[in-house]
């Protein structure tokens, strides 16, 4: 599933604008300790979080995680959205909580993997 | 004669900026990436590097990143002059952690700093004594 493709599936706002970068999307990863998000997730992957700081920009990049998802409406700084933007990682803002973010994404992915 | 590196990258890791903190490692990864460099020896040298910055900042008051790229290898150098490490086979262990409960809310200090370091390098090695500042030296093989 292309992450255009799962941003449009769910409710909110994909705070960085359109896609420069499209990828296929690999799994899904919640976690709020940045160390554990480095050595654990996958490339490509969408990431749950509460963090909105820029240092989650930095980790985003450097562990080439392809789009990071702010759970509950949570604000994001303008800075954080410019740096993602710059930096070609999606920003998608939701109301669902990360419970129902994984659940409906499972969905998603899974669905579309019966598909193909 | 010394080698010479084929890219040598140097930053400041100011102590008054957290936000800034990570841009050597930002930098390495780019450049790596332009290299032609598999994704995941970068991301293997990306996040020891960033791990090591991160510790500069919250522990050592800022320092100095320097790395250098060669044919075959990278090498880097993170140096603060800081409090330094008390008890180096503690700060090693996962979970152990001494970061402050305002850099822990940012989402730092789990106590995998180290350990992920250790993790994702092929070579370490850690110079540190009470009041003596730390220097953090990796070498990552590129093959």
């Amino acid at each position: 599933m292309k992450l255009s493709e799962a941003a449009a599936a769910l409710p909110g706002k994909v705070l960085t604008g359109d896609f420069p970068a499209d990828p296929e999307i690999s799994t899904v990863y919640t976690c709020d300790l940045l160390s554990r998000v480095m050595s654990m997730s996958e490339k490509d992957c969408i990431w749950i979080t509460v963090l909105t700081h820029l240092n989650v920009v930095a980790v985003a990049q450097l562990a080439d995680i392809a789009c990071i998802v702010i759970p509950e409406d949570i604000p994001v700084p303008e800075s954080t959205v410019k740096k993602a933007a710059e930096e070609q990682i999606c920003i998608l803002s939701t109301p669902l909580s990360t419970y129902e973010l994984c659940w409906r994404l499972h969905d998603l992915i899974k669905g579309k993997t019966e598909d193909a | 004669m010394a080698e010479i590196s084929s890219m040598h990258i140097e930053c400041i890791i100011d102590k008054d900026d957290f936000n800034a903190a990570g841009e050597a490692s930002s930098r390495v990864k780019k450049s790596l990436n332009m290299l032609g460099i598999p994704p995941k020896t970068i991301k293997r040298i990306a996040v020891a590097m960033y791990e090591a910055e991160i510790n500069a900042f919250i522990h050592g008051g800022g320092g100095k990143a320097v790395a250098d790229i060669y044919p075959d290898r990278v090498e880097v150098l993170i140096s603060d002059e800081g409090k330094g490490i008390a008890d180096l086979e503690l700060a090693m262990q996962e979970g152990y952690s001494t970061a402050p409960e305002e850099v822990r809310m940012l989402g730092f200090g789990a106590g995998m700093g180290l350990p992920n370091i250790k993790r994702n390098s092929d070579e370490l090695n850690i110079d540190s004594a009470p009041g003596k500042g730390t220097r953090v030296k990796m070498k990552f093989k590129l093959s």
